[in-house]
């Protein structure tokens, strides 16, 4: 297949800088866009049917075509540019942009042109220090060749852990200086966003797309994709794995592909289970499943998700309730506390996955932890809490057997 | 610093974190003074200062260890899991002597668990001091505490 998103990535990730990425063809999309109204490049955008890669599989077209009444009193206008992955497994943006971190600037340029921004932000997690080592360096490369700073200013705004700072909200109240709650919607961050002024947030992987359209067109986006989705992704595996890592691949790759052909099956002694296919907020991948393609549509009319693409591997020594006890206390800590479903829900099921994993559940527990779970996911402002209980309600589907053992037997069967 | 951010209030996160590089962490009095600096109310900038886990409203230890546990790393044995087996924050709680959330007594090491540090594919993974140390093994575990004892 062709290399689109890591054509520029060399082995053992040390950064294209400018000259590299000059010479191999870079910014040519840019001045390209430059020629075009914000208009067509939205079209064109638009055409390509390129669908947010932070999860949540938003058309990213939409999302610019709603920043296109250009009112003067709304002024300034902000591109915030997600860079705070902070979804559990997942290290998608830090191998694109730690690689090429001129396909993101040269994008953030071309949304800048297209969106009509004032101000780009970066926003990027602060324990990423290299990829803001990374990208402060090429930022002034890229200023001091007249890619960015004309129009725009581009900004890095590194932020201080919570996952909360990810969500498209919560991410403008941390740029705003305030804890990271997620603000209800609508209005929408196009109409109010940062400090009330029209605001667009896409992720470091869907922006990088974004060059390649311009420079190839829409058609030939939609022709990468094996599926129903276009593009290319870059997937993922972590866990058990012979050779966890990230591998740009077509939209609609397999579990099958991911796992045995390019992270290089299981380690000795392990066997495969299952999948969670993109960070902590998806539902299980089965081995029923495993040739289901991952993309958006896809998984959508199985009633799952793709999220990140980059799956977490469950294998057979491992413990599936204490897995999900794990997730869960993650999403507990992480709960901003603004909606009380989560934030004292959460570290309820938390709780009670804690007392069936060390064998004092009691008969009842694992239907009540499903009633508790299919309540709280839909009555929250943020998407934290449905991402909380999704692997949980999947893995109580799933392994039920395993929930129930642990009951019966007063103790977990992985352990001893 | 305040020039480049659209109001005082968006330049809170990136002043607490100035002063906890020259301080270690972030006291009552520097959060009084920060906020007649800023014009900000005390509660709003308390508001901030606790909600962002990695501004410190305690002292910290000259080394801060921050423990991934979130599920790649929990899958590759960083927290206590089966009988007989020593996990990642197992061996550093007992080579350290402290349990996460604590400091050692002669303040060279805070102990802190973390969520997912986004480098899974070297799962088990650790930041100490702002750098990812992952792929860790007992060995690589003893070696850097080893060095940062002697820095």
């Amino acid at each position: 297949m062709e290399f689109v998103l890591t054509k520029n990535i060399v082995k053992g990730n040390l950064p294209t800088w400018i000259d590299a990425y000059e010479a191999n063809g870079g910014y040519s999309a840019l001045r390209r866009a430059i020629g075009m109204s914000p208009d067509e490049i939205i079209q064109v955008v638009m055409d390509s049917e390129l669908k947010g890669r932070g999860g949540a599989g938003f058309p990213t077209g939409m999302k610019w075509k709603v920043m296109t009444p250009l009112a003067e009193s709304a002024r300034p206008r902000y591109l915030c540019c997600n860079f705070d992955e902070m979804e559990p497994g997942t290290f998608k943006d830090r191998f694109l942009v730690e690689g090429d971190p001129h396909q993101f600037i040269e994008a953030i340029a071309i949304a800048a042109h297209a969106c009509q921004v004032d101000i780009a932000y970066v926003f990027i997690r602060d324990e990423y220090r290299r990829s803001q080592e990374i990208l402060q360096r090429a930022i002034a490369e890229a200023e001091s060749r007249g890619y960015v700073g004309k129009g725009f200013e581009c900004r890095l705004h590194a932020s201080a852990g919570r996952y909360m700072a990810g969500e498209e909200t919560g991410l403008i109240n941390a740029l705003e200086g305030k804890p990271a709650r997620p603000r209800s919607k609508p209005p929408y961050p196009g109409t109010s966003g940062a400090w009330g002024k029209p605001t667009v947030v896409n992720n470091v992987e869907t922006l990088s797309c974004v060059p390649h359209i311009i420079e190839r067109g829409a058609d030939w986006f939609k022709s990468l994709g094996k599926a129903k989705d276009s593009g290319t992704k870059i997937y993922g595996a972590s866990g058990r794995v012979k050779q966890p890592g990230a591998w740009e691949l077509p939209m609609g790759s397999t579990m099958r592909e991911l796992i045995w052909d390019h992270a290089g099956g299981m380690q000795d002694g392990y066997e495969f289970r299952a999948a969670l296919p993109g960070g902590a907020s998806t539902h299980f991948i089965d081995v029923s499943q495993l040739d289901i393609p991952l993309d958006f549509e896809s998984m959508k009319e199985i009633h799952q998700f793709l999220g990140t693409g980059m799956a977490i591997v469950l294998d057979d020594k491992t413990c599936p309730v204490a897995m999900c006890r794990n997730m869960e206390m993650f999403f507990a800590r992480e709960s901003c506390g603004w909606c009380t479903p989560c934030r004292e829900g959460l570290p309820w099921i938390e709780g009670l996955l804690e007392d069936i994993e060390q064998g004092r559940g009691q008969a009842g527990d694992v239907d009540l932890l499903l009633d508790q779970a299919k309540f709280i996911g839909p009555h929250t402002y943020c998407a934290l809490a449905l991402g909380a209980v999704t692997p949980l309600i999947s893995a109580i589907e799933k392994f039920r057997d395993d929930f129930d053992a642990h009951i019966s037997e007063k103790r977990c069967p992985y352990e001893g | 610093m305040l020039k480049e951010v659209p109001t005082r209030q968006a330049g809170s996160v990136d002043a607490l974190k100035i002063i906890q590089k020259h301080r270690g962490w972030v006291s009552d009095e520097a959060l009084d003074d920060l906020s007649a600096v800023l014009g900000l109310s005390r509660a709003d900038l308390e508001s901030v200062a606790t909600f962002y886990s990695l501004i410190f409203r305690k002292p910290v230890g000259r080394h801060v260890i921050l423990v991934c546990d979130s599920v790649s790393c929990w899958i590759m044995g960083c927290l206590p899991r089966s009988v007989g087996e020593e996990q990642v924050m197992d061996r550093l709680q007992r080579k350290l002597g402290i349990q996460p959330g604590e400091t050692t007594e002669d303040g060279v090491f805070t102990l802190l668990p973390t969520v997912c540090l986004g480098h899974c594919e070297q799962a088990p993974v650790m930041m100490l001091d702002g750098e990812i140390i992952g792929n860790l093994t007992d060995e690589k575990i003893d070696q850097i505490l080893a060095e940062k004892r002697e820095s």
